[in-house]
């Protein structure tokens, strides 16, 4: 029952669930955060205030301390039942990635410099072709280097769903602590995370070189 | 009749006045330098011609049609101002070349987008403009991989590829190392006998000598002296001209 293979079956059981986690969390962060980075850069001023003060709020608070609220918090405050376990974490996850997401979509979309939207307005062209057609790629390139550091984060940050019994791979480490006095399954997780974020690197530096064929 | 018509055009960034009424018109075929001091308003002008800011007063006509009036700037909508801007080209300082593009794309896209001819057509016609700059043995190449010079020689090309009206230059050799600047005053040059119509805003005094059917000297928002190179840069009556020119004799004796 305790041997390595029947160990590393049990924690694989617990890492699927820390990929679902950042597989959901990113398909639903990075559009989240396009729609929040507009918001920040909204001309209407009110908007832009409150979008900001969101983010603000977000990125000032621990995500530890924001899955604790969105687990027990609509039951405190509202008296309703709790959410269950995994969805909660999953809204916790999208709300505060998609904060960071915004802010690096924000930082790409400000680098593309007006010397380009003034070229393809003199050459008649509509501001949704110059988005397309030349802005996009350039922002695409600027924030790939960010985003692969902040991808890489959300894999580990994935363990903190622990906190409200989320059964994910440092779950399932831990429970051989409590049920056969182990702790080494505990340390043998590093080697799920290592590997997976050895794979993201590579496809990322794949993506980085892809791209490099211009300068902006 | 003059293809472009310039009248009383005003125009002022919060409290500071920056055209205070300038006044010109330009025949078919006519080169115009325009010269003065940084911050007399050159650039803003030429970003008024092509709508990149908007003058509050005064009008801008061309081939006789009236296509902007201050007055009625709050009116204009953005399919009006992107066809207006159409009569003009910019060919800008720092190129502006779109770097994810190689050198034929950069020429062939706007061409491409706006569908003005098939896209057979505009690629025949951007291989010719391209061989026109000198460039085709780096058609390929993206604009990473040019000089300064070569690059300002593919905003040139892109900008004729729209064939505007009359092309716009805004001081294109002052980003250029001093040994690149003789390509592309070249490249102006050639296309001065292929009858283009053409506004230079520039610092090479030497070159607006040489190419300018006329010139403008601008002063602090106006136009302080115009007419000939001859007169203008020969022989100036006015005495801030008188000025500016004897400061760039010195620099450059």
């Amino acid at each position: 029952m305790n041997d390595f293979l029947s160990v590393t079956d049990y924690l694989l059981e617990g890492f699927t669930v820390t990929l679902e986690l950042f597989g959901l969390t990113l398909l639903l962060a990075l559009p989240i955060g396009l729609i929040i980075c507009f918001g920040s850069m909204s001309k209407f001023k009110p908007l832009r205030w409150l979008v900001r003060t969101f983010v603000w709020i977000i990125r000032g608070t621990p995500l530890m301390l924001q899955l604790i609220i969105v687990y027990y918090g609509p039951g405190l405050i509202f008296n309703a039942g709790l959410l269950p376990r995994f969805p909660a974490a999953l809204i916790a996850f999208v709300i505060n990635y998609s904060c960071y997401f915004s802010e690096i979509y924000r930082g790409g979309i400000e680098s593309v410099s007006r010397g380009q939207y003034e070229a393809g307005y003199v050459l008649g062209m509509t501001k949704t072709q110059i988005f397309f057609k030349i802005v996009l790629l350039q922002v695409i390139k600027n924030i790939v280097p960010p985003m692969s550091n902040e991808i890489i984060t959300l894999v580990k940050d994935t363990s903190l769903a622990r906190i409200i019994a989320v059964y994910e791979i440092i779950w399932c480490g831990q429970d051989y602590i409590k049920m056969a006095g182990l702790i080494w399954p505990l340390f043998y997780t590093a080697a799920f995370y290592l590997a997976f974020c050895g794979l993201l690197t590579l496809l990322f530096g794949y993506i980085e070189k892809r791209l490099s064929y211009f300068r902006s | 009749m003059a293809i472009l018509q310039v009248k009383n055009i005003k125009k002022r960034f919060g409290k500071t006045e920056v055209l205070k009424g300038i006044d010109f018109q330009l025949e078919k075929g006519e080169v115009l330098s325009i010269i003065g001091s940084s911050g007399s308003g050159k650039t803003t002008l030429l970003r008024c011609l092509n709508f990149l800011e908007f003058a509050e007063e005064g009008t801008i006509s061309v081939d006789g049609e009236v296509i902007f009036d201050g007055k009625a700037r709050k009116s204009l909508k953005d399919a009006e101002i992107r066809k207006n801007r159409l009569h003009f080209g910019l060919v800008f300082q720092n190129f502006n070349l779109f770097p994810q593009y190689n050198v034929l794309r950069n020429v062939t896209l706007a061409p491409n987008m706006l569908k003005i001819d098939t896209p057979e057509n505009i690629e025949k016609h951007a291989r010719e403009l391209i061989e026109r700059v000198g460039l085709t043995d780096r058609i390929e190449h993206y604009p990473c991989q040019l000089s300064g010079g070569q690059k300002q020689r593919v905003a040139i090309a892109r900008a004729l590829a729209m064939n505007p009206d009359i092309l716009c230059f805004d001081e294109p050799t002052s980003a250029l190392d001093p040994e690149l600047t003789g390509e592309v005053l070249n490249v102006i040059k050639s296309l001065k006998s292929s009858d283009s119509t053409m506004i230079v805003v520039t610092h090479e005094i030497e070159f607006a000598r040489d190419v300018a059917d006329k010139i403008i000297f601008m002063d602090e928002g106006v136009i302080a002296e115009e007419g000939t190179p001859e007169q203008v840069i020969g022989n100036p009556k006015n005495p801030r001209t008188q000025a500016f020119l004897s400061r760039f004799n010195q620099t450059f004796a």
